[in-house]
């Protein structure tokens, strides 16, 4: 039988704000346990929460970002359970009435063996805002379990969808293009290993062709991308290896071991806790109007899509180029602001997809942290545009500059020309003088090339560029010597 | 001098007559005299309250005195005080000192006034007889084996002993009104959010409201002033204009200063289950309020039966949640013996919580339980606000409605404390107001006899609209200036011999 694996996704990214989404207390990470937990992170008695405004932007921003309805009135809802990392004996939660309603997202699956890259809307159900819960530490203190109240009341937005990927690949597609995209938008900083986008997978299977979905299983807290497509392909063959001997998929969540590779059920359906949701009367409704979106839509980036629309119809990009260039905000940015500094577009999207992201692939790096600002290649390659030295010599120059600390003088691109002798030799009597020694040096490529043989004018280049130590504009060679030998 | 208003004792301070030291002191003494019986103060501590009747007096030097400065409160112990044992009238609590201010209470410290000490409360202010409190019953200062009502019972019976010049309170179904009317003193529970509830321990957050407890309507006024205000740490503080509570009392003099005031009588508050001596007491007020130039409007608030039911499902379902926090982890009653997490939390909580608060948490979850939320909770919210429909149509015709405010005198200790669904019913004429968010006030009006021959206390009910307080308090002053039974006290000589 040719099964059908059926994911969705909930998704919990941490809101960049100042303070949590309930009290003043920072949100820095890795700050000594308990020393960002005030009287509300706490729970001292009496404490009551007041919603912070910059996480209601933020959810805003990313019900804009995905053309979502935005709830004019949403509520926060109490939902209750006991664990030592909840204080309260409650999460603050948006449960009936979130403040993001349906939206979308266009993701882009790669190409993978003989199956070609393709575009796919994911739909989205939901994005509530609800608070974090602390850390429960085991091992640091003698014989007992610490709590850590630092990450108490982070404000998290939960982006769930619908049930619409059908593959590792679109999950791990989609995952990968909400984390640019609320980077982009700046509301999360994407940070994976710190917890700050965090992954819950709903995997079930079903016969290629049947309707009704099968029974799903929940991975949770999923923090790589890598971990997502193994566990994702793990639990698809686990449920269907399953139901073909014969068993069923009891609902579950599981939690996946990266060291082993495997899922393994947490706890059942029915030993889930009923959370008693009812809306938290400490808290008023949240009220979004008009002019709220207003203010905050005037504080918005332009968007990857129109972005890329943009990069094709202003640079002459193909759309290949314009995707890869606004894949994420910050390869956009340093694209923008070298084709700011002079250089041509086409040149400068060769450059920031080949040579510049391989060095940074190699060192894993981003290319936040690129050792070349986006000005120095520019000049990079407006030294290639006016023939001051040749596209060989300027990959010469930009390994130079890569290595040496981009405000020292030594990284100047004309002054690496000059130290390294790269200028290229454009005199065309120079040239022709080169060539002349060449021909005759070479009779036999000469006899070749005129019997036919078309692969002796490359040779004869090849001559002629060794002979002016590479240093001959390699465009004039080409000319000079075809006139030549079409003369003769 | 216990007798005296706050106004006078204001005035004697700023003349020098007596120092807030002084005056602080004779109330510590009473205190130390009395509470040993009474158990009306949970926690004291002399050299705090000392140091700051010493800066009161400071400030009255140097001139900087607002009209509280210098005057000694007791405080209900559900308000967080720095440095104060804050138990809620709760074993859980028992430990706690509270490291941080409740809004009420930096709103005194800033008036300069003096903080006696945390008084006594049924636990987690549930219950209408303070014996919920699990530092012990409080006694009625009119009758030393009768309650004096609750939650706030401790306020209460301080103030009636004139163990402070005032005191704070909280009611969330009654627990100001009622305590008031059993002990004989003027309460107000203001509008729903005109008091900060930052600090204040929750019990049921939607209805919980602080308000004062004093000899008089005058007395409430000023403390209204420093007690209300905006505070951005409660989202559901109301952000209006600062006002003057005392501002019309003035000009209730005259002959009939309440000429054209219409008080509406709703019949459900006159019907049965109402004792026949209240009800003699309440109609004679209310003839006194009709000589005032008042006119009275029959009304019917015809949901006001549902509060009852309606109160103990929304007050328990949130109960349930807001005392979740108390589970041993962080502070509060750990058990000391205990064999995993879940093991912790079950002992902890049996043991730290009293069966009043079991039963309300109990009561609270399952009306929050899958299956069951849509026909208990849900069904309450809308009859909620039906019962808030009715007092809108209701102050169409009227504008203070009256009656009674709690169904009988103070009854005895023990006598209710084995029926719970009895205790509830001290409660009926009161709920209906915290439903709506509405403010309501009891005032002394008159004695009734008891069957074993003592002389109880009978409050009449004051209910107003939303931000109405300062009418409510012109009205209660109006009728405070033509009668005297806010100024009667209670022989305590009895105590002395029952120490």
């Amino acid at each position: 039988m040719e099964w059908e694996v059926v994911i969705g996704l909930e998704t919990h990214t941490q809101l960049k704000t100042n303070t949590k989404i309930f009290s003043g207390a920072s949100i820095k990470y890795g700050a000594e346990p308990n020393t960002q937990a005030d009287e509300v992170s706490i729970a001292l008695p009496g404490v009551l929460p007041v919603l912070n405004k910059q996480a209601v932007e933020c959810a805003i921003k990313f019900g804009l970002a995905i053309n979502a309805e935005i709830a004019p009135r949403s509520v926060f809802s109490r939902k209750n359970y006991f664990y030592p990392d909840l204080p309260k004996g409650y999460q603050i939660s948006q449960f009936e009435l979130p403040v993001v309603g349906k939206g979308a997202v266009t993701i882009q699956v790669p190409a993978n063996g003989k199956n070609a890259a393709y575009e796919k809307v994911i739909n989205i159900t939901r994005a509530h805002l609800e608070e974090d819960a602390g850390k429960s530490l085991h091992g640091a203190v003698e014989g007992m379990s610490g709590i850590d109240l630092n990450r108490a009341g982070t404000p998290l937005l939960e982006i769930v969808t619908e049930p619409d990927m059908r593959s590792a690949a679109e999950a791990v597609a989609y995952a990968k293009k909400l984390h640019e995209l609320v980077q982009w938008i700046d509301i999360c900083d994407g940070n994976m290993q710190e917890g700050s986008f965090r992954c819950d997978v709903n995997v079930s299977v079903r016969p290629k062709g049947q309707e009704k979905f099968g029974t799903r299983r929940e991975i949770k807290n999923l923090n790589s991308f890598k971990f997502m497509t193994q566990a994702i392909e793990y639990e698809t063959r686990w449920q269907i290896e399953t139901l073909e001997d014969g068993g069923t998929i009891q609902q579950a969540t599981v939690l996946f071991n990266p060291d082993t590779g495997e899922t393994r059920a947490m706890r059942s359906k029915e030993e889930a806790n009923d959370y008693r949701y009812f809306p938290d009367p400490d808290l008023l409704p949240l009220e979004v109007t008009a002019a709220d979106k207003a203010r905050v839509q005037a504080t918005m980036p332009e968007l990857p899509q129109a972005m890329k629309t943009r990069f094709e119809a202003d640079y002459g990009l193909s759309a290949y180029d314009a995707a890869a260039l606004t894949a994420s905000r910050d390869i956009a940015d340093f694209f923008t602001a070298t084709v700011n500094a002079g250089a041509e577009a086409k040149p400068v999207a060769n450059w920031v997809m080949g040579a510049v992201s391989a060095k940074l692939n190699a060192e894993d790096r981003t290319i936040h942290d690129s050792p070349i600002a986006p000005a120095q290649l520019a000049q990079l390659l407006k030294r290639v545009a006016d023939n001051t030295i040749s596209n060989n010599a300027a990959k010469q120059v930009f390994e130079i500059m890569w290595i040496s600390d981009k405000s020292s003088a030594e990284s100047d691109v004309d002054a690496i020309i000059a130290a390294k002798g790269l200028k290229q030799e454009s005199d065309s009597g120079a040239i022709e003088a080169i060539i002349d020694e060449v021909l005759v040096a070479n009779q036999a490529m000469v006899e070749e090339f005129k019997a036919g043989k078309e692969k002796a004018f490359n040779a004869l280049i090849g001559q002629a560029m060794k002979a002016s130590k590479g240093k001959a504009n390699p465009a004039q060679v080409n000319e000079i010597l075809k006139k030549k030998l079409t003369a003769n | 001098m216990i007798n005296s208003s706050l106004k006078k004792l204001s005035q004697m301070l700023a003349s020098k007559e007596i120092s807030s030291v002084e005056l602080t002191q004779m109330f510590l003494n009473r205190i130390a005299q009395y509470n040993p019986v009474i158990n009306a103060y949970i926690a004291l501590d002399s050299d705090k309250t000392l140091a700051q009747a010493s800066a009161a007096d400071v400030r009255i030097a140097n001139g900087t005195a607002e009209p509280l400065t210098g005057i000694p409160f007791a405080q209900k112990d559900i308000f967080c005080a720095k440095g104060w044992q804050t138990t809620c009238g709760s074993k859980m609590l028992a430990d706690f000192i509270a490291p941080y201010d409740a809004h009420v209470i930096t709103q005194f410290d800033t008036a300069g006034a003096v903080n006696l000490g945390k008084t006594n409360m049924d636990e987690f202010a549930m219950g209408s007889s303070n014996e919920t409190s699990y530092f012990g019953g409080v006694k009625n200062p009119w009758d030393f084996d009768r309650v004096p009502g609750g939650s706030s019972g401790g306020s209460a019976a301080a103030v009636a002993a004139r163990l402070c010049a005032a005191a704070t309170g909280t009611d969330t179904g009654g627990s100001i009104r009622q305590p008031a009317s059993l002990c004989g003193f003027t309460g107000l529970k203001p509008t729903y959010g005109l008091v900060s509830r930052y600090g204040m321990i929750a019990f049921a957050s939607s209805l919980d409201q602080a308000g004062p407890m004093a000899k008089s309507a005058e007395d409430c006024a000023l403390m209204m002033n420093v007690m209300t205000g905006f505070d951005e740490r409660d989202s559901t503080s109301l952000n209006r204009p600062k006002e003057d509570y005392t501002r019309g009392l003035n000009n209730m003099q005259g002959e009939q200063p309440l000429k054209g005031l219409r008080i509406g009588l709703p019949k459900e508050y006159f019907a049965d289950g109402l004792d026949a001596n209240v009800a003699k007491v309440v109609q004679e007020a209310i003839a006194e309020y009709r000589k005032l130039g008042a006119e009275t409007v029959n009304i019917s608030l015809p949901n006001s039966q549902l509060s009852i039911p309606v109160y103990y499902v929304l007050a328990p379902a949130e109960a349930s949640s807001n005392l979740s926090r108390y589970d041993g982890v962080r502070y509060g009653h750990r058990a000391a013996e205990y064999d995993d997490l879940m093991d912790m939390y079950m002992k902890s909580r049996a043991e730290g919580f009293g069966a009043e608060v079991k039963r309300r948490i109990l009561i609270g979850t399952y009306v929050l339980s899958a299956g069951y939320y849509d026909a208990y909770y849900l069904k309450a919210q809308q009859i909620r606000r039906l019962i808030a429909d009715d007092f809108t149509q209701a102050f169409k015709q009227c504008d203070v409605i009256m009656g009674p405010t709690a169904p009988s005198t103070a009854f005895k200790a023990g006598e209710k404390a084995d029926d719970p669904v009895a205790m509830y019913l001290q409660d009926v004429y009161t709920i209906a107001t915290n439903l709506a968010g509405l403010p309501g006030m009891s005032i002394p009006a008159g004695f009734s006899p008891s069957a074993d021959g003592k002389s109880l206390p009978v409050g009449l009910q004051l209910m107003g609209n939303y931000f109405d307080e300062a009418r409510m308090l012109d009205v209660a002053h109006a009728y405070q200036q033509v009668t005297d039974w806010h100024t009667r006290t209670p022989d305590l000589t009895a105590f002395e011999g029952n120490k």
